[in-house]
């Protein structure tokens, strides 16, 4: 019973909006709008075929090597130059400039350097995300309660142990917080990426439908992008509601008092 | 010159100090303490506010390096947290690991040293029977209360077999009963583990109900106002000791010590002749 209504929360919207697009495209010639019958129709059609193989999968696991060598590098880095107080003060400033920089101006840059590969793509994508994440985790870092540091090191938990069991779990909402953002402009940033002198990809694909004027094609590859970020968002509040169950728990004591 | 340590002293704090710098101008926050406990002592440490007991606590506990003196733990300086003391801090709801549950938190330390799965159990289960929470090893520290938090951080300290127990005001912060119950708990453990206790508190009544001895620190700059022997039966009980006219007696002294201390009365011998005057003014 539960899970019907929890159902009927989620799909209530979004079938509100279909039949509100069917009733507003009904006898209607817009060429440029389709109706959400030709849509599915082309849909199936397009995406349920090689072009699966050939521009879907590739494209997202792009993506997902992106995201997760992005969290890496962002934890890790984060770690280090939260818990190194010169080192933190010697690239502050730096980290400021290059998180200024857009990451769609590198695309030009990175295909001169690494050429029209995979590898550059991958690029584009981590130097995107990777900043959410290290500026979060950095935060999170040096926000570690003296209390508790105190407590790990009176029971000799230092070095590595320190950073499993207190800095990591300590740090892991804000860590959290900044792999939630990454995860949008991952999003972006794939399909950027494919945008310039690309030959396969979804962003390269959706291009290539809007210059043949394939319209509902173009549209159903909108709405493939749109599936994609969804899908990403819910197996992240998956995670995130696993991870931070103690956060949570915690907050709601803290709230009840 | 500080005299020499008396040769059974578990813990010995000779001529310590402490100076902050800070950009007003440095803060001499704990004077020249010397004073030692035996093994298998439990000693009260009693002062007015601000007269430097964290402060001392954290020097004894290596997490802070004194300016002057030395701490020794049976016969070694300490430079850096030693791994026969555990500390149990007034901040419970910070002190425990939120993210594990109650066993995980008083099993880390000991899986962190290494021993062995069975022993660690059994360290464990031992801990948490002595402090009564033997039933909730899956709860998260969150969802107990602030006495039974307290107490959780008393089991993952005696779990850890250390031979000093340091204290810092562990039952400021927890209401009158819980607290009068974890006072009991505390004489109850002492005399179970033979573990030697510090229990730093500003509470008069508390440092004479639980101490064998009393330390009563001066006002800021800290020297040792007066250590004082609780000549109270060891079997202590929370109505039958309290209403013991020895009791009274002990209490008015170190409430009478206490007093004097916040007026900056300091004893003759503290410090150096030079500056008697000068620490009267802090405080």
């Amino acid at each position: 019973m539960k899970a019907l209504k929890t159902l009927g929360y989620v799909l209530a919207l979004p079938v509100l909006l279909i039949l509100l697009w069917w009733v507003s495209t009904l006898g209607a010639v817009n060429f440029f709008v389709p109706t959400p019958a030709s849509l599915v129709g082309k849909f199936g059609q397009v995406w349920f075929g090689p072009r699966f193989l050939s521009d879907v999968l590739p494209s997202v696991g792009r993506l997902l090597v992106g995201v997760v060598a992005a969290i890496v590098i962002g934890v890790v880095g984060g770690v280090l130059i939260g818990s190194v107080r010169w080192l933190r003060a010697l690239l502050e400033p730096v980290l400021e400039f290059f998180r200024a920089i857009p990451p769609p101006v590198l695309v030009p840059v990175l295909i001169l350097l690494m050429g029209i590969t995979d590898t550059m793509k991958i690029a584009v994508i981590i130097s995107g995300c990777v900043w959410p994440v290290l500026l979060n985790t950095i935060e999170g870092v040096r926000a570690v309660d003296g209390v508790l540091s105190d407590s790990a090191h009176t029971y000799g938990i230092d070095g590595w142990a320190r950073v499993r069991y207190l800095v990591l779990p300590s740090a892991s909402p804000q860590i959290l917080a900044g792999v939630r953002q990454s995860l949008s402009l991952g999003l972006i940033l794939m399909v950027i990426s494919e945008m310039f002198a690309s030959s396969s990809g979804l962003g390269f694909t959706i291009v290539q439908f809007q210059r043949s004027f394939a319209i509902p094609e173009m549209w159903s590859g909108i709405v493939v992008l749109g599936l994609l970020g969804v899908s990403m968002s819910f197996i992240f509040q998956w995670a995130e509601r696993n991870i931070l169950r103690w956060y949570n728990g915690q907050k709601e004591v803290e709230n009840a008092a | 010159m500080q005299p020499d340590p008396t040769p059974e002293a578990m813990l010995s704090v000779r001529g310590l100090k402490k100076v902050y710098q800070t950009d007003g101008g440095d803060i001499e926050a704990v004077r020249n303490l010397t004073f030692d406990l035996r093994a298998g002592e439990l000693v009260c440490l009693v002062g007015p506010s601000g007269s430097g007991k964290t402060t001392l606590l954290k020097c004894i506990s290596g997490l802070m390096a004194p300016t002057e003196g030395e701490v020794l733990l049976d016969g070694k300086r300490v430079s850096g947290p030693p791994k026969k003391m555990a500390v149990v801090f007034q901040e419970y709801g910070r002190s425990l690991f939120p993210w594990m549950r109650v066993r995980d938190n008083v099993e880390l330390p000991l899986k962190n040293q290494g021993v062995p799965k069975a022993e660690r159990d059994k360290l464990v289960d031992e801990a948490l029977e002595a402090v009564g929470l033997a039933h909730v090893p899956r709860s998260y520290p969150w969802q107990l209360s602030g006495g039974m938090q307290q107490r959780v951080a008393i089991a993952r300290a005696i779990a850890y077999q250390p031979e000093v127990l340091l204290m810092d005001e562990p039952f400021a912060a927890v209401d009158a009963q819980t607290r009068a119950d974890l006072e009991d708990l505390i004489r109850t453990i002492w005399k179970k583990f033979g573990v030697t206790v510090l229990f730093v508190t500003h509470d008069i009544d508390e440092s004479v109900y639980l101490g064998e001895r009393v330390i009563i620190l001066s006002s800021s700059p800290t020297v040792v106002q007066e250590d004082i022997v609780i000549d109270l039966p060891v079997d202590r009980d929370q109505l039958e000791t309290r209403s013991l006219p020895r009791f009274t007696e002990l209490r008015h002294h170190v409430y009478e010590q206490i007093q004097l201390a916040k007026k900056g009365h300091r004893p003759a011998a503290a410090g150096s002749p030079a500056d008697s005057t000068a620490g009267s003014a802090a405080g």
